[in-house]
């Protein structure tokens, strides 16, 4: 379900100088459906870059990145927002909303984009809020106001809401206490289950142990400075 | 996947102030229900582009195709301008950066609501005040001001009242020029997700022009990057400003004040 090919990424930082940095090079990686492929390596190894060109918000300089037959590289916009909408779901570490819209309206929202009606999404929405144990009392409230650990699982509610053939996922169950931890965990074995391919960075190495079928080191893929 | 045809093709559009250059060879497609944004800043050019695509300024060289209902893909700017304003008043819609340009001050809300529905045909009273209020609330202003004039609203709900008097006829493409400007932080955030929402229901194509790098984080599906009259960098939004690849975009996205 995600292809990954030789794939190159650099940044050139036109601010300062025109400074060039090369920071990866010949990726390769693959994930099939029912697989949780954890990529590990040292902090700047390129873990997040990679996960950023397979969501399409980085571009890249080479190779080829395809997502259920979707080729990434040189995307039309809205192939990727097509992608993105009913086949790759993605849960990021921040949650960025429109301030004042009510939790259960964020979490229903990739519903409503599917089409599905208003009562069935919020249905669904509420849900999945409750299992992560979000009291019901929040739901009218924007999560912008909500703790760090209470924003991560509404980030999580909203990336679980549907069944997205592929998803990625960057530190799930970071900033999560234990029983929270634990029902994120058994929602991504769920998804694997399911059939889902999912990639993911867990920093947790028992959370990795947990849920992962492979894993793969990015570090051979960073290109040394 | 793209089966679908463009609900607007903007073909090197160009306009100049004399030497100085407003927009020069800008193309773009809409597709129905996308949002795009256009960002620079002030003097980029992006007004003067937007002015252009609505029919406000005479471009010099260039083409807006716009797909009607009636008979499929036309140049706008080859139109006659009785069926220009009329594809004005119904399938486009315009919002303006300051409400006073949008809207009749000297008349009731209801009565800025019920004109547009006028002007397109409507002519039972009630129907067009059952309507206007229905829009009000849909914008989130109480019902029982439907006879007041804009002038004693606040600027959060003026700009409300505009967005209701162009959504009322149901437009399929707007054209926003600084929705959010010169509006308070909170009142802002509200205007957002109205916005959002209608988009949403309505299934809207819109072209946003904003310097408000946030707005269009959360608005706009694509985005375009003018600088000094050209597009510098266009592509999906959270890709320019989350990568961007033109000098003048890192700049813009690297300025940001993070709060």
């Amino acid at each position: 379900m995600i292809t990954v090919r030789d794939v190159a990424k650099r940044f050139t930082l036109h601010n300062q100088g025109g400074a060039v940095l090369e920071v990866m090079a010949d990726a390769r990686l693959e994930v099939g459906p029912g697989e949780c492929v954890g990529l590990v390596g040292a902090s700047g190894a390129g873990k997040s870059t990679l996960m950023r060109m397979i969501w399409g918000n980085y571009r890249i300089n080479a190779g080829s990145i395809q997502v259920a037959g979707v080729e990434l590289a040189g995307a039309a916009p809205r192939d990727v927002i097509a992608l993105r909408r009913g086949t790759l779901g993605h849960v990021s570490q921040f949650l960025r909303v429109v301030p004042r819209v009510p939790t259960l309206a964020v979490v229903a929202e990739p519903l409503r984009t599917l089409g599905v009606d208003v009562a069935e999404a919020e249905s669904q929405a509420g849900a999945i809020l409750t299992r992560l144990n979000i009291p019901e009392r929040l739901w009218p409230l924007s999560p912008t106001t909500f703790s760090g650990g209470e924003q991560q699982r509404v980030n999580i509610a909203r990336g679980f809401v549907h069944p997205w053939p592929v998803l990625l996922l960057d530190e799930p169950t970071a900033s999560l206490d234990a029983a929270n931890r634990a029902v994120v965990l058994s929602m991504i074995g769920e998804a694997r289950d399911r059939g889902a391919a999912i990639l993911g960075i867990f920093h947790d190495e028992s959370a990795r142990a947990q849920v992962c079928t492979r894993l793969v080191d990015v570090s051979g893929f960073a290109v040394a400075a | 996947m793209s089966e679908q045809a463009p609900l607007l093709s903007v073909r090197e559009l160009s306009k100049s102030y004399g030497a100085r250059r407003g927009c020069a060879d800008v193309s773009f497609d809409l597709w129905p229900g996308e949002v795009i944004g256009i960002v620079g800043e002030s003097g980029s050019g992006k007004s003067t582009l937007l002015a252009c695509m609505a029919g406000y300024l005479a471009p010099d060289a260039g083409a807006v195709v716009f797909d009607t209902r009636a008979e499929g893909p036309r140049d706008v700017l080859s139109m006659s301008e009785p069926e220009r304003r009329m594809l004005a008043r119904t399938d486009w819609a315009f919002v303006h950066q300051n409400p006073r340009d949008g809207l009749r001050m000297g008349v009731s809300a209801g009565a800025n609501v019920g004109e547009r529905l006028m002007a397109v045909g409507a002519r039972h009273y009630g129907q067009i005040r059952a309507q206007a209020e229905d829009w009000l609330e849909r914008v989130e202003i109480a019902a029982e001001r439907i006879d007041e004039r804009p002038r004693q609203f606040s600027g959060g709900m003026q700009q409300r009242l505009q967005i209701a008097r162009n959504l009322v006829t149901g437009p399929r493409l707007v054209f926003m020029d600084e929705p959010t400007g010169g509006l308070d932080v909170s009142v802002q955030a509200r205007l957002l997700d109205l916005m959002r929402g209608l988009v949403r229901q309505m299934g809207l194509s819109a072209v946003i022009v904003t310097h408000d790098l946030a707005v269009v984080r959360l608005l706009a599906d694509r985005l375009m990057v003018m600088k000094d009259g050209l597009v510098v960098e266009e592509g999906l939004t959270d890709q320019v400003l989350d990568d961007p690849q033109h000098a003048y975009t890192q700049l813009l996205v690297s300025s940001v004040l993070q709060v």
